[in-house]
C-alpha cells in the first residue's frame, strides 16, 4: 500500500532540496504570475516550521518587510518553488521557533 | 468503452501543470478478463460479464466452477456485467486495463460508503440544526415531522435519524490525472467511496 503511495508521489518528490531545519535563514525562488509575465519572486527569512509528509511538505518562512512581519507557507515539492537555498544556519532549540514572532528583530 | 474494477489504495496531493495542487486518489485496477458475452439473440440483450481478481478454484461452489469452465478462463472472485451495443468486437477471456482510460478524461465511479451507524438528521440529511446558546431549546432536533389529526399520521418519506452510510454511492465526471499502465494504476481528480481497499466500479462518464 505505502510502497504504490511513494511510488505516485515519486512523480513529484524534488532531490535537490536541502536540507533545513527551524530557525535557519533560507531563500525561496518562487514562480509568480503577473498577468501574461511569469518572473522568479526570491522570498528570504527565517525558517519557522516543517509540516507535511511525502508530495505534501510544507514549509513556512517569516520575514520583515518593511517593519510588519510576513509568513508564507509553501509546499516545498510544487513545481512553483523554483529553488530553496540555505543561507545560514540557525540554532534554534524549537522545533517550532515561534518565539520569533515577538521579538523585534532577528 | 467498457467499466473496469479496481480497489481504492489512498489518497494523496497531485500538482497539476499550472502549479496548482488538487486531492487524489490512487486507484489499483488490475486488469479484469471477459467472461461471458451476452448477444441478443441468445440471452436478449447484448452484454459483456467482466471477471476481477484471480481466485482459488477450491473457492467456488460448482455451479460457479462450470461457469469459468465452459468460458476457459481462471476463476475470479468478483463478476459484474455491462451492457455494450458491440457485443461482437469481445471474446472471452480478453482483458480489460487501465490502458482503455486516457488522462484528461471523465470517469464516474460507483462504490461502497464507509458505515456511520445511527445518526442524526444533521448529518443523515443535512438539516441546519439551530443555534446553540442565546437561550435556544433548539439544537439538532428534527423538528415537526408533520401535520395534526388531518393525516394523522407522518407521512410516508419523512427524513428521521437513522442507519447512515455503508450504500452504494456513484460520483461523477472524477477527472483522470494519471494512468501507469505498467503498475495498473489510475490516479483520479477528487475523492472516491469507502475505505482504503474498498472495491469500486470505474466508467467513462460519456459511455
Amino acid at each position: 500500500m505505502d510502497e504504490i503511495m511513494n511510488k505516485v508521489e515519486s512523480d513529484f518528490i524534488k532531490g535537490d532540496v536541502p536540507d533545513v531545519s527551524p530557525g535557519d535563514k533560507v531563500r525561496v525562488h518562487e514562480h509568480v504570475q503577473e498577468g501574461s509575465k511569469e518572473r522568479i519572486q526570491v522570498f528570504e527569512g527565517v525558517l519557522l516550521k516543517k509540516s507535511g509528509s511525502g508530495a505534501n511538505k510544507m514549509i513556512t518562512v517569516r520575514k520583515h518587510s518593511s517593519g510588519i512581519g510576513v509568513e508564507k507557507t509553501l509546499p516545498i515539492h510544487s513545481p512553483k518553488i523554483e529553488k530553496i537555498e540555505l543561507v545560514k544556519k540557525g540554532n534554534s532549540r524549537q522545533a517550532r521557533p515561534y518565539y520569533l514572532r515577538r521579538q523585534r528583530k532577528y | 468503452m467498457l467499466g473496469t474494477l479496481g480497489e481504492k489504495v489512498g489518497m494523496t496531493q497531485y500538482f497539476t501543470e499550472s502549479g496548482a495542487s488538487v486531492g487524489a486518489t490512487v486507484i489499483k485496477s488490475e486488469p479484469a478478463a471477459v467472461v461471458q458475452v451476452k448477444t441478443l439473440e441468445s440471452d436478449g440483450y447484448n452484454g459483456v460479464q467482466l471477471g476481477y481478481k484471480d481466485t482459488e478454484k477450491k473457492k467456488l461452489t460448482k455451479p460457479m466452477k462450470g461457469h469459468f469452465d465452459k468460458y476457459g478462463v481462471q476463476p475470479k472472485k468478483y463478476l459484474v456485467e455491462y451492457r455494450v451495443d458491440n457485443p461482437k468486437d469481445y471474446d472471452s477471456g480478453d482483458e480489460i486495463t487501465v490502458e482503455q482510460f486516457q488522462s484528461g478524461e471523465k470517469v464516474d465511479v460507483t462504490g461502497n460508503s464507509k458505515g456511520k451507524g445511527f445518526q442524526g438528521v444533521v448529518k443523515r440529511w443535512n438539516f441546519s440544526g439551530g443555534p446553540k446558546t442565546h437561550g435556544s431549546r433548539f439544537h439538532r432536533k428534527p423538528g415537526s415531522v408533520g401535520m395534526c389529526v388531518e393525516p394523522g399520521r407522518v407521512l410516508k418519506g419523512q427524513k428521521l435519524p437513522g442507519r447512515t452510510g455503508n450504500e452504494t454511492v456513484t460520483i461523477q465526471n472524477l477527472e483522470v490525472l494519471k494512468i501507469s499502465p505498467g503498475d495498473n494504476l489510475l490516479v483520479l481528480k477528487g475523492s472516491v467511496p469507502g475505505p482504503r481497499d474498498n472495491l469500486i466500479q470505474i466508467r467513462g462518464s460519456n459511455d
